[in-house]
């Protein structure tokens, strides 16, 4: 039986919120002495990464040993990947050294589904980001930071979702894999999802996405509870999608003016890193208003809970193995 | 205890196996009561006890026992709940399961004499999975436990310091503890293990 968390669509709203009153439970065991459980003692996770990442694999490797996994780390740089070793061998490698879960980052779109449905490993598989698809931890963890932020009252916000919460998610979107994920995540959570961006940063499908789309961002930012700011990519900024950089700030940058039109409580976000100057100016950034660090710590909680629910029972306990029925967004 | 457990089961047939009561509320009552007296009696005062109840039933427990100690000896008594679910033994045998609460008050249990508080003691791994939870949380000075029901069969070397009843079962009953804030009225059945293993008393 497979089990895995490929994309954040296929996530029930039960599920998701399981994982949130999960990560709820686990972001106290932070506040102890000894920050360990003894969960997933015996059991290997495997750090797959075939693309840079700071954050995400340290939050995954931490959260692995907070359950007490034993975690191997592995880049493609400087290993046999490349020398040229396809995905395939490397899985083949893996599953060899008895690995009980795979988190996978890949350049390319569809690359943890192809491990999940190879039959390659028998081990779950966690997408922490491949191409341009999908990053279901991130948008599990920004649903996470809203919550604690707009919902959560005495209970902590335990058991619920984010029903009539409106989030407005800007910049590049064709590009984004986070944005795609929370999309489908925050809408399944009951939010209203608006994505702002250049004509040019829109994908051509954008149309049939459960949000609405706009292209102005004043027009957006007074009904909006919480503003997700994404970076803006330059390393895929090879084709000219805006003409410069000042024009973009100016039209869909951040700063304390646009900020002082949302609402009071409206928090902004960003799931980092942060081009300051570029898509939010440091005076935004630097508000107590911004979650930017709030989400890097709620990240390993919310990673410690996907591990331990598709990890720590015999079976899955959110039912996210339609997607081996799935066929690729 | 007569064993109607030799009368088989037909799922079909109008309650073959109804639980019977075996403790109403008043009972619960003067358990706890009794319990409450054992422990000023024996920690001489109370004064350094932290009740940790076990989600769910033995929050409550450790709850209703906190008011009753603070009655009798005039102070109030730190009271919280300890979650086990990550140390079970069994949790690759079912499906992982939703966490319960972990609240520590303010103080610590460090040097204090913590009393667990559980619905029914039977195999004794839940206690077990609870002494590892607290050896990660703090060092008390003791570590006592108590239990509404003891019903026996027990799998590890583990025994209740004060007990509200002893009810001898066969391993195909199944004891099942109702308490008005999980359950809307105090009292506990006896059953005959059947199509629902959620009543199982562990």
């Amino acid at each position: 039986m497979k089990r895995h968390l490929i994309s954040a669509a296929d996530l029930t709203r039960d599920d998701a919120v399981l994982v949130l009153d999960t990560a709820e439970e686990l972001a106290r065991v932070a506040d102890r002495p000894i920050k360990k459980l003894p969960t997933l003692r015996g059991r290997t996770v495997v750090n797959l990464f075939f693309e840079d990442s700071t954050r995400t694999r340290i939050s995954f490797e931490a959260a692995a040993k907070r359950l007490s996994a034993d975690v191997i780390n592995f880049s493609a740089k400087g290993s046999s990947v490349s020398k040229g070793e396809s995905l395939k061998d490397t899985a083949l490698t893996l599953e060899a050294m008895g690995a009980d879960a795979v988190v996978i980052r890949h350049h390319d779109s569809g690359a943890p589904h192809r491990l999940a449905t190879s039959e390659w490993i028998g081990g779950a598989v966690v997408n922490a980001g491949d191409g341009t698809h999908e990053h279901p931890t991130q948008a599990l963890l920004d649903a996470f930071a809203i919550r604690r932020r707009l919902v959560a009252g005495p209970s902590g916000g335990l058991g619920k979702d984010l029903s009539g919460r409106r989030v407005t998610i800007v910049g590049d979107i064709l590009h984004s894999r986070v944005a795609r994920s929370n999309i489908h995540l925050l809408t399944t959570l009951g939010a209203q999802v608006t994505v702002v961006a250049p004509p040019t940063l829109l994908p051509v499908g954008a149309g049939v996405w459960p949000c609405e789309v706009s292209y102005d961002l004043d027009a957006v930012l007074p009904t909006s509870d919480a503003v997700m700011m994404l970076r803006v990519q330059r390393e895929r900024m090879n084709a000219a999608y805006f003409p410069t950089e000042r024009e973009y700030a100016r039209r869909y940058g951040l700063d304390g003016d646009r900020m002082a039109r949302m609402p009071e409580h409206a928090i902004v976000m960003h799931p980092g890193p942060m081009n300051r100057g570029m898509e939010i100016t440091a005076e935004v950034a630097d508000s107590p208003r911004c979650t930017a660090v709030e989400q890097v710590s709620g990240g390993v909680s919310v990673r410690m809970a996907v591990l331990y629910l598709l990890l720590g029972g015999s079976e899955p306990a959110v039912s996210t193995t339609r997607t081996e029925e799935n066929t690729l967004a | 205890m007569d064993d109607s457990s030799t009368v088989p089961t037909h799922p079909d047939a109008a309650d073959p196996s109804a639980p019977r009561s075996v403790l109403e509320a008043p009972d619960i009552a003067r358990a706890l009561t009794r319990i409450a007296h054992e422990i000023v009696e024996r920690a001489k005062g109370a004064d350094d006890v932290v009740l940790l109840g076990i989600p769910t039933r033995g929050v409550f427990l450790a709850r209703r026992l906190a008011a009753r100690l603070r009655e009798i000896t005039g102070h109030p008594v730190p009271v919280g709940s300890l979650d086990i679910t990550m140390y079970r033994d069994d949790l690759r045998m079912r499906p992982a399961r939703a966490l319960a609460r972990t609240e520590i008050p303010g103080d610590g249990i460090d040097g204090r004499l913590v009393i667990l508080l559980d619905d029914v003691l039977f195999s004794g791994r839940t206690i077990r999975a609870a002494l590892d939870a607290l050896n990660d949380i703090g060092r008390p000075r003791a570590v006592q436990l108590a239990v509404l029901v003891d019903r026996g069969h027990r799998e590890l070397p583990i025994r209740a310091d004060y007990v509200g009843k002893n009810i001898p079962t066969s391993q195909r009953e199944t004891v099942r503890v109702l308490l008005t804030e999980e359950d809307g009225r105090d009292g506990v059945l006896l059953g005959v293990r059947g199509q629902s293993p959620a009543a199982d008393g562990r």
